[in-house]
């Protein structure tokens, strides 16, 4: 009996650690097919195209509303202590360090990883994944690899546009709509925001998203079951799982990187 | 024309031998005891009731499963003992046409032909276009090359997944129900390219399917699995008069029969006692 059921067995700690392992496993599968060769080069730009270029505008117009929206709240909070030309300081602080790589990367789960992990679902619900085993053409490095590839280059790329997209909201309603001091709002920005502390970090934290999301998709469309319930399952956890990682890898690199 | 064009077997030399297979899904056992030799040239047929393991055999020569007893001998080389990486070496001889098809769907017709090539060997470019040009026209479908496969219908994704089986020149094609859900027209196209191809390339095919009228005066030697076991062999026609009951129930398509109509799961109450 015990024998039959150990595969199907979740417990609710033996579950995500067997989980876990196996996920680990299929990154190490995937990184011991890299060849650079041409082809993989250009199934990694097309895919980069594919599931990076595509989120470019919604990536942008959150970019700028949330740009918006946070020198709105920081000029309401510092004009009670007269300081409200700081608020490209608040901003730019704030937007490099957490919010840029953050919502990036959650905006890139909900867009590109669910399309991964649907996409990858349905073709081995269609046999597309055993045709490719039976070309002896290893589906780990022909189809997630590439994927992976293409989320880790994206993300990072994406979380510039947001910042850069972001920086602009501020100064659309800094400037524009509020008044402010156009001089002051970018030597502030200049001076207070240091490239390796707030810029660089902010990279290293998009790297670390963007492979977390991308492994994650690739992941469960690979161990989806190949049933259209089996799918949305998968779609879901990808998700779930990667919003869920996404803020407890940036509370703990936040703590190790400052 | 007429579809069972003639072929040298050569007696004695068989392509595929199998001996005494057992294979089993946790406590079911979905083969026990099968024994079998194809011979080089021929097209066999796997034929059967649904979930009787004729798909499972197939899984079985080409490396996908690994039998719990008994031998697969393909060219002399045991497929059951092969290695990750002999396995890999393997499947280029050998092409399988899966139940629809089963193309790229990201990749255009073209691509889809080429994939194989690509993969298995470092011919350059204006070859690669010449060998898959040739064998789009040789399935019919010359012109279809920059589409997609949604574009195409079930017969012709069917004929593009076929051209891609056999783009590599296999020694054995395995064909997964290569005529469920085709119109008649398109059976027809299909049943002819497999018979032809055989006997161009002096290919060994391997049909699975559950349909004995469509593939009747294709074949050369019948298989019939029921219950776990080869139920019956010979040729179709001495099949369809055969004398064995579970046989003639299948072949005829009746519902009275050894063959039952209910469902006995493996863990039913009685098995408790034993």
């Amino acid at each position: 009996m015990s024998k039959v059921n150990l595969e199907n067995r979740t417990g609710v700690i033996s579950g995500p650690v067997s989980q876990a392992g196996q996920c680990l496993l299929f990154l190490f599968r995937m990184l011991a097919g890299i060849r650079f060769s041409l082809t993989q080069i250009q199934t990694v730009m097309q895919q980069t195209y594919l599931i990076g270029a595509r989120s470019l505008v919604i990536i942008m117009i959150c970019g700028f509303f949330v740009g918006m929206v946070l020198s709105l709240q920081a000029i309401n909070a510092l004009e009670q202590f007269g300081a409200s030309d700081q608020v490209s300081v608040l901003v730019g602080k704030s937007l490099f360090r957490e919010l840029g790589p953050v919502l990036t990367a959650l905006l890139f789960a909900g867009r590109a990883g669910t399309s991964i992990t649907a996409e990858i679902g349905l073709m081995k619900a269609t046999n597309q994944i055993e045709a490719m085993e039976l070309m002896a053409i290893d589906p780990i490095h022909r189809i997630a690899l590439p994927r992976f590839a293409a989320g880790l280059i994206s993300v990072p790329l994406l979380t510039a546009m947001f910042n850069a997209m972001a920086i602009l909201g501020s100064v659309v309603f800094s400037i524009g709509v509020m008044d402010l001091d156009s001089g002051i709002f970018w030597s502030k920005l200049q001076t207070s925001i240091y490239f390796q502390k707030d810029f660089i970090g902010g990279v290293w934290k998009s790297f670390v998203f963007g492979g977390t999301v991308s492994l994650i998709a690739v992941y469960f469309g690979y161990s989806a079951r190949p049933t259209g319930a089996g799918v949305g399952t998968a779609t879901t956890n990808t998700v779930v799982l990667s919003s869920v990682l996404i803020l407890i890898f940036d509370f703990i690199m936040t703590s190790f990187l400052t | 024309m007429d579809e069972s064009g003639n072929n040298s077997i050569k007696a004695d030399d068989p392509i595929i031998r199998i001996r005494d297979l057992v294979f089993c899904r946790g406590r079911r056992t979905i083969l026990d005891g099968v024994s079998m030799d194809i011979q080089r040239g021929s097209i066999v047929a796997f034929m059967g009731p649904s979930g009787a393991g004729k798909t499972t055999i197939l899984r079985l020569i080409s490396g996908q499963l690994r039998p719990d007893e008994g031998t697969i001998e393909i060219n002399g080389q045991l497929i059951s003992a092969m290695s990750d990486r002999e396995l890999k070496l393997f499947r280029r001889d050998i092409g399988v046409l899966l139940q629809d098809g089963a193309l790229f769907t990201d990749l255009t017709v073209f691509e889809n032909i080429a994939t194989p090539i690509r993969e298995h060997t470092s011919l350059p470019e204006p070859l690669v276009r010449r060998v898959v040009m040739s064998k789009l026209s040789a399935v019919g479908l010359g012109g279809t090359e920059d589409r997609m496969p949604h574009e195409l219908s079930g017969g012709m994704a069917r004929r593009i997944a076929f051209a891609r089986s056999v783009v590599l020149d296999p020694d054995i094609m395995l064909y997964d129900e290569p005529l469920t859900g085709l119109d008649p027209i398109a059976v027809s196209t299909i049943r002819r390219l497999m018979r032809e191809t055989n006997n161009a390339l002096g290919l060994t095919s391997v049909i699975v399917t559950h349909n004995v009228n469509q593939i009747s005066n294709l074949v050369d030697y019948c298989y019939i699995i029921a219950s776990s076991r080869i139920a019956g062999e010979g040729a179709p026609r001495d099949l369809i008069d055969s004398s064995d009951p579970g046989v003639s129930q299948f072949m005829n398509g009746r519902v009275e029969g050894p063959i039952p109509f209910h469902y006995e799961p493996p863990g039913a109450p009685w098995r408790l006692l034993d």
